[in-house]
Order: structure tokens, then C-alpha cells, then sequence
């Protein structure tokens, strides 16, 4: 960082030039991982000259559930905490809207869609107040709830089943404008940018970052450190239960048994730059890292590759981008 | 009493069995400024968390414009008009500044008038809070409170980690809420601050308010004196006694083993440092500590110290100059290797030497046990031993001894350097061991450390309070522009005579005007407020 010191002087002028410049550098791991998808993009046309539009879009599907979960995780842990409960709580959301959808009108269905979003708020203001109120870790009450919200989704419906809207299932598959626009992309991008954005720069934006990164200090500048972390939690639950939506969505059923999303989540948080100490990174880098992460998949099964090795590979790529991220880190201090 | 704006009476603390406060008392008028003064663990934070309403307390009153006050949280106490600034920094460290401000609603341009008349002439205002040097970071923390327009403003030991000259700003911009009819409650371990700009002070000993006292000249005895529970009058102010004994011990010492300070080349120095240098600030430093004395370094914020201590405690490499321990020239890769080589280190900041969470005593016992050269159960009778030795040997209260982080701030720099003296020292490092711990304390570690000397340890002790040069050093010497600019035996080291050379002036050149009201002349200008504005980088660029 010892570079940002005279491009600071600048912008101070209004060179908006030095302001691009330091967004750039301290965006820069989200810049570098974007660079990385693009490589990534355009190995697996190198592999499979015929991956078309088509194919991204099922990608983007595919990614849509997996990047609200690392949305919902990234507030979490950004606020401090962690949410070992977020695969449980997109079964359970995904079971409710599924069951709630079977046999019902298209209309009803606009009903199922906020209902199960406040569901989902509701679901991670409970984990909240219980981390507020018990003053026991977040990674243990989290933990605990998963089993709770587990048992839930298989109480709401024992086996895989349900229904979607058709409407629903049509708002993500296929493509909008051009071919190479992938609707879920877009839902995506709109549901993000709909929440997230209008928030992170807000109090309630800021109190979460503050909270996450020195609690203490955040305390003593008057941040209503509790509130601030229930809502963390409710937006939480409220990725959650958008990603619950997006599984029934894509699927067209609901399933009981959460799938691999919270190791998923917090794989994409870690890469995708957020520190797990809590206070630093930022959503799109998640995002990112989702279709990173998806991307090294479809082209391991291009190769060939032994299924079993597939997940070898991708942790052993995780485990080093990462540590080369944290050695440029390191050798930028010190220079 | 109606002209009374906060009044707090009979409050009364405990956390478990600890009693924080008994009876504690403070009452503020419009327009002063208190002082509120006691040694470590006498009340004086759990008080201010009270007002502040960070903490509640068991009983009593608190009367805010003769109504009574319920607050509960800080952002409470801060709309009915009474503001902290905290010992520690409160700003975000991963928020920028304008970030910061946002998060509490900090009108921008008042904050930044303030900053400008604190001294820091440029702020960057998207640098994160994490990338500033603490001294700015003070700075902003007061500049924020300042800009809430507090009736009443808490400073907790605000002035510990400043460097003189932002301090004298400090103080200048006390005397002018004063002015503005607005009060202050200030709260400083450094005498002359208290008789600068207090107007009354209150006393607090044992969680208990003991006096309060008019500041006039000659109130500091009756202060101190009520601070270590002493007849008002008696001599409680004692320095020239502690260096009398210091003066003595040396030259027992200087008569027992070495020829003294005074004559150095006769034998090989514990340490020797030859023309060392490292990183942008650290130019040229060569000096010998010698067994049986304590060497005082003192410089202003940012002259090459911190490097020069980082290096000789193996934490830092440098980029050239020689170090010879014992006569042997060596290279620290790593902090262990300075400790084998018999060089231990005190740091300031008492959290990075603690292990917060365990008890007294596995912290005391942790450096002799991680040097255990055999495999196998740790002698648990000789650890006690030694443990217990070195704890009435400093007489650390150990009533919260269960975890480190329960103790007062004084007690926990009395386990830092027990730890060390547990283990049986030749060299120890002291980086300002004293900052921010109260009279008393701050006594028994000059004590401790010519204790240690005239034990034959030699101790180099970098110190921000320049009166302890002679309470406790045998020498010193000054660091100005990463150079050794000045040496002189402790006798010469008057306040005056350290405060030129740290200004790299010239002995016997008189004191520039600008230097004596606190403004740094523009070859200083590197080092303390200036490039302190932008980022901690920057000034190393």
C-alpha cells in the first residue's frame, strides 16, 4: 500500500483518474480473480470449442444457488460471525416453497416468493438473537441451529418433492438480450444489487463492517453492536433463503437434505477475499469465486478427469491461490 | 449546586469478588477541567466506563444538570452531551476515515477544522484507519469527539501515546473548551499536563474518592501523596531520592564489578552495536551497553528507535551495521535467538508480550520453560519457585491472577518484566515500560530495573518521559534522524539539555521559540505530525 500515499494526494484535486486507480488497487484481489474466470473462460473454450451460450447459462444456473449462499455468508462472516447453518436453512426454504407451490396458482405463487423470503429473514434473526442473547460463539449456536432448521426441512417434507411456478422456473433458464446473457446472471446481479448495494454504504453497512472488525471500538462510537449483528444475521438468512428459493427454482422440487452449499459458501468467501478475522472483503469477490470454483469443475470433466481427484484439485487450487494472495499481500507491505 | 453540570455521587462497582469501586464521587462544573488522578487499579477506568455508560454500576447517582441520568451505551452518553476519547483508538481500523465518520455521524468539516488545528495538516480521508500511525490516530479519535461539541469531554490518558509537541496542541485545545464554557475530565499520568491546564483535581485511591484538590503551584505533593495513601505533605514526591538510590546502587555496582560507565573500552560490553542501520529511518546508531548499567535512549516519535529495538530483540533484520553480544558478533533471525543470546524485550504495548488469557503465572513461567533444554514433564516445584520469586520481587497484586488481562495495566508490565527475571537476565530491552501506568508503579519498575542492574544485568531503556533519564539511567543517549546525535552521563541529562538534542540542536544552542511552544521545526517535520497526516507508509516512502 505504500504506492496509495501519493495517488491520494492527486485525487484530492478531483482526478478521478487516481480514484479509478485506488479502487482498482484496493479492489485489486476481486480485479485479479475476475481476470482469473476470464482465463478460466477461455481455457474451457481452448478444452471444448463447442462451450456455447447454452453452457453458460447452465453454469450461471447451476451457480445461482451456491453465490446467494456466499452472499448470505460473506455478511456473516464480514460482521464477525460465521453461519454453519446456512445449507440447513436453504433446505428448509426450498422444501416450504416447493410443498407451498404444489397444486397452487401461478399468483399464489408471487405469495410463496415473499413469504419465503421473510422466512428467511425471520430464520436468521433467530440465529442472531440466540448468538445476542446466549453469548455463545456463532460458529457453535450456528452449528447447533443447523440441526434444528435440518429437522424442519425434513418435518415440512420427508422426501424430495413439490413444485415450482412455471413463471419462476422460466425467470432463471434461458438467456435476455443477447444469447450470452444468462438470466439467472441477471437475477443475480438484480437481487445483489438491490439489497446489498444500497446497504453497504448505509449506518447499517458500515455498523456490520465496523462490528466485524473491532468490536470494541465499534461499541465505543456508539454502534449498537447487538441490533447491528441480528441484522447481519436476518440478511444472512435472507441470502439463504434466496439461495433456498434458487435450488427450487432451478430444480423444480424442494429437497429435504441440505446439499454441499455451506462448505461451498465458505470456500468462496475464502477465496473470494473476505477475511474469516471479519471487518474486510466484499461481496462480488464471492461471486466470483463461485463461478471460479464451478468453472475448474466443468473443465476437470472436460479432461477426463477421475471425478475423484476433480475435488482434490479444486481444494489444492484454493490452497494455493490463496497463499499466493497472502504472500503478494505480504510482499506489498513490506516494499 | 445548580451550577454543578455532572454530578455522580456514592457510585459503587464490583466484578465478582474484585471491588472496582467502593465509593466514588466526582463532580464537574461548567467550563472546567477536572483531573481525574489515582494509581493503576484505582478506580479511574471502571469510573469513566461509568460515565460514558459503557458500564453500569451496581449503585449510586450520576446528575447531569442536577437531573438524574440513566445512560446505557455510549451513543446514549454522547446526545446528552458527554463524549470519551479512550485510551485505546476507537476508530474502525478497517473503515476508512470518511467511513468512520459516517458511522457516527460526525460532521465532516468541524472534524477536519479540528484536525487542522491539532497539527495534522493533511488527511487523507479514504486511508484506512488500520494504515495510520497511532499518534494520528489519537489525534482523529479527538478531533472526533471535538466535533460532537460536547459539553463534557473524557480524555483517558489521551496524551500517553503522543509525542510532546501534538501534546502541547492537546492541551491548548483543552484550555479553549474551557474558554467556551464547555468541561472537561482529563485523566493523565504526567504531573506538569495536570498542572498546565486542570483546574481541580479529584483522587481516587482504592476505588475510592479520597480528595479533591485545588490545582495550584505546589498541589502535585498533596496529589500524590493522596494517591499513595500518604499524610498530605509528606515527601511523596521523591525522585531525587529514587535517583539518589539509583546513584548509589551504580556505584556500588561500578565499584563491585566494572569500572563503571565511565570508563567503558576496559571490558567487553554485553552489547555492542556498530554503525547499524535498517528501513528508511535507522541511519547510523553505535553505542556499548555494559554490564551493571542502564543506558537511557531518547528520541522523539520516529527517529530510528523502533527499528533499533526491533533488531536488537531479533523481531527485525537490518540492512547493515554489526551487533556483538558478549563480544560475539551475531545475527537475530528470530526472536528466540536474541533471548538465547541472553537479550530480552519489554515492549510498550503490554498485549503483544502477554498471553491475555492464561494466568500470572504460566506467563511468568513460559520463556524459562520454552527454553527447557530437556524433553519431558516441566519441574513444576522449581517453576513455582522461581515464579513466586519473581512476584514478590516486583509485588504484583495478584489478586486476579487466574488471567493476565483481568490485572491493571501496571501490574500487567510488572508480569512483563517478571517473566524476564524469573528466568535470570544479562540483557534487558525496555521499549517505554512505563506509559500510562501511575507514580507508584512506575516507581518500583525504576526500582526493578536498578535492582537489576546492580545485579549485573546491563538494561537499555528507551523512555518517552524524559524526567526518567535521571531517575533511573546511569547514561543516555539521543536519537535524532536514525543517528546517535548526543551522549551524556545522566547527571548532564536535565529535561532541557534531552529536549535540544532530540531537536538535533546543539547543546548549548539556545531553544528556538517555535521548539519551546510545541510546533516541530521543519527538519522534525518528517518524523512527527506532518507526514503523520497521510498514511504510515508514506513516511517511509
Amino acid at each position: 500500500m505504500s504506492v496509495s500515499a501519493p495517488a491520494a494526494a492527486q485525487s484530492r484535486g478531483g482526478d478521478s483518474v487516481a480514484t479509478l486507480g485506488r479502487a482498482l488497487r484496493r479492489d485489486s484481489w476481486t480485479v485479479a480473480l475476475l481476470l482469473l474466470l476470464g482465463g478460466l473462460l477461455i481455457l474451457t473454450k481452448v478444452i471444448s470449442p463447442r462451450y456455447g451460450a447454452s453452457d453458460l447459462g447452465f453454469l450461471a444456473i447451476g451457480a445461482l444457488p451456491v453465490a446467494l449462499a456466499a452472499v448470505g455468508q460473506a455478511i456473516a462472516v464480514i460482521s464477525g460471525g460465521i453461519d454453519l447453518s446456512i445449507g440447513a436453512v436453504m433446505a428448509l426454504i426450498s422444501v416450504t416453497a416447493a410443498s407451498l407451490m404444489r397444486g397452487s396458482s401461478e399468483e399464489f405463487a408471487v405469495v410463496v416468493v415473499i413469504g419465503v423470503l421473510l422466512m428467511g429473514v425471520v430464520v436468521g434473526a433467530v440465529n442472531g438473537v440466540l448468538i445476542v442473547a446466549s453469548r455463545v460463539p456463532d460458529i457453535i449456536v450456528t452449528l447447533a441451529m443447523s440441526f434444528v432448521w435440518a429437522g424442519a426441512a425434513l418435518l415440512v417434507m420427508g422426501t424430495p418433492g413439490g413444485a415450482a411456478a412455471d413463471w419462476l422456473k422460466n425467470l432463471i433458464s434461458g438467456s435476455i438480450g443477447s444469447e450470452w446473457i444468462p438470466k439467472a446472471l441477471v437475477v443475480l446481479a438484480v437481487v445483489v444489487g438491490v439489497v446489498w448495494l444500497p446497504l453497504r454504504r448505509s449506518r447499517l453497512g458500515l455498523s456490520i463492517y465496523a462490528v466485524g472488525s473491532d468490536r470494541l471500538a465499534a461499541f465505543r462510537s456508539g454502534v449498537e453492536v447487538s441490533r447491528t449483528k441480528v441484522a447481519a444475521y436476518a440478511l444472512t438468512g435472507l441470502f439463504a433463503g434466496a439461495g433456498g428459493l434458487a435450488l427450487t427454482m432451478s430444480t423444480g422440487i424442494g429437497t429435504p437434505i441440505p446439499g454441499p452449499y455451506l462448505l461451498l459458501s465458505v470456500a468462496a468467501i475464502v477465496l473470494g477475499g473476505v477475511s474469516l478475522a471479519g471487518g474486510r472483503g466484499g461481496i462480488v469477490g464471492p461471486i466470483v469465486a463461485v463461478f471460479i470454483l464451478a468453472l475448474v469443475r466443468t473443465d476437470l470433466t472436460f479432461l477426463g478427469v477421475d471425478p475423484n481427484y476433480t475435488t482434490v484439485i479444486q481444494g489444492a487450487i484454493m490452497v494455493i491461490v490463496v497463499m499466493v494472495g497472502a504472500f503478494l499481500t505480504l510482499r506489498r507491505k513490506q516494499a | 449546586m445548580t451550577d454543578l453540570l455532572l454530578e455522580a455521587t456514592g457510585i459503587t462497582k464490583r466484578y465478582g469478588a474484585v471491588v472496582a469501586l467502593r465509593d466514588a464521587s466526582l463532580s464537574i462544573a461548567a467550563g472546567e477541567v477536572h483531573a481525574l488522578m489515582g494509581a493503576n487499579g484505582a478506580g479511574k477506568s471502571t469510573l469513566v466506563k461509568i460515565l460514558t455508560g459503557a458500564v453500569r454500576p451496581d449503585s449510586g447517582s450520576i446528575l447531569l444538570r442536577g437531573q438524574s441520568r440513566a445512560v446505557h451505551s455510549p451513543s446514549a452518553a454522547r446526545r446528552t452531551g458527554l463524549v470519551s476519547v479512550y485510551q485505546e483508538p476507537a476508530l474502525i481500523p478497517d473503515l476508512d476515515v470518511g467511513d468512520n465518520l459516517a458511522l457516527t455521524g460526525t460532521p465532516v468539516d468541524t472534524f477536519r477544522s479540528w484536525v487542522s488545528e491539532l497539527g495534522v495538516a493533511t488527511l487523507d480521508m479514504h486511508a484506512y484507519a488500520r494504515e495510520l500511525p497511532l499518534a494520528v490516530l489519537r489525534v482523529l479519535d479527538l478531533a472526533k469527539a471535538l466535533a460532537q461539541e460536547p459539553d463534557v469531554l473524557v480524555l483517558d490518558e489521551m496524551t500517553a501515546a503522543l509525542p510532546a509537541d501534538l501534546t502541547e496542541r492537546v492541551l491548548d485545545v483543552v484550555a479553549r473548551q474551557r474558554q467556551d464554557g464547555r468541561s472537561v475530565i482529563f485523566i493523565s499520568h504526567r504531573m506538569l499536563e495536570i498542572a498546565a491546564v486542570c483546574d481541580r483535581a479529584t483522587v481516587l485511591r482504592d476505588g475510592e474518592t479520597v480528595g479533591i484538590v485545588t490545582v495550584e503551584p505546589g498541589a502535585d505533593e498533596t496529589i500524590v501523596g493522596l494517591m499513595l495513601g500518604q499524610a498530605a505533605g509528606a515527601p511523596a514526591v521523591a525522585p531525587d531520592a529514587v535517583a539518589a538510590t539509583s546513584g548509589a546502587t551504580a556505584a556500588a555496582s561500578a565499584a563491585a564489578s566494572t569500572p563503571g560507565p565511565a570508563k567503558p573500552v576496559e571490558t567487553v560490553p554485553n552489547v555492542a552495536v556498530r554503525t547499524l542501520r535498517a528501513g528508511t529511518k535507522l541511519h547510523d546508531v553505535s553505542f556499548e551497553l555494559h554490564a551493571g548499567e542502564v543506558l537511557g535512549v531518547v528520541a522523539l516519535e520516529g527517529q530510528g528507535q523502533d527499528e533499533l529495538f526491533g533488531i536488537l530483540a531479533g523481531s527485525r533484520r537490518p540492512d547493515g551495521g554489526d551487533l556483538s553480544v558478549e563480544g560475539r558478533a551475531v545475527r537475530f533471525g528470530h526472536p528466540a535467538d536474541a533471548i538465547r543470546a541472553g537479550l530480552v524485550y519489554v515492549p510498550a504495548d503490554r498485549a503483544h508480550a502477554l498471553l491475555a488469557q492464561r494466568s500470572v503465572r504460566e506467563n511468568i513461567a513460559l520463556p524459562s520453560s520454552a527454553s527447557a533444554r530437556t524433553w519431558g514433564p516441566i519441574d513444576m516445584s522449581g517453576e513455582k519457585r522461581r515464579v513466586n520469586g519473581a512476584i514478590d520481587r516486583l509485588q504484583i497484586d495478584t489478586r486476579a491472577q487466574a488471567e493476565v488481562r483481568r490485572l491493571s495495566g501496571g501490574n500487567q508490565q510488572k508480569v512483563t518484566i517478571a517473566r524476564w527475571v524469573a528466568g535470570g537476565v544479562r540483557t534487558l530491552l525496555c521499549f517505554d515500560p512505563t506509559r500510562g501506568i501511575d507514580i507508584r508503579t512506575k516507581r518500583e519498575i525504576y526500582q526493578l530495573v536498578r535492582d537489576l542492574a546492580a545485579s549485573g544485568a546491563a538494561v537499555l531503556l528507551y523512555t518517552s518521559e524524559l524526567e526518567e533519564i535521571q531517575a533511573a539511567c546511569d547514561r543516555a543517549i539521543v536519537i535524532f534522524g536514525g543517528r546517535v546525535v548526543e551522549e551524556m552521563p545522566a547527571a548532564d541529562a536535565d529535561e532541557p539539555a534531552l529536549m535540544r538534542a532530540m531537536y538535533g540542536l546543539a547543546p548549548d544552542a539556545p531553544m528556538p521559540e517555535e521548539i519551546a511552544a510545541g510546533t516541530a521545526p521543519a527538519s522534525a517535520a518528517g518524523t512527527a505530525p506532518a507526514s503523520a497526516a497521510g498514511t504510515a507508509p508514506a513516511s517511509a516512502a
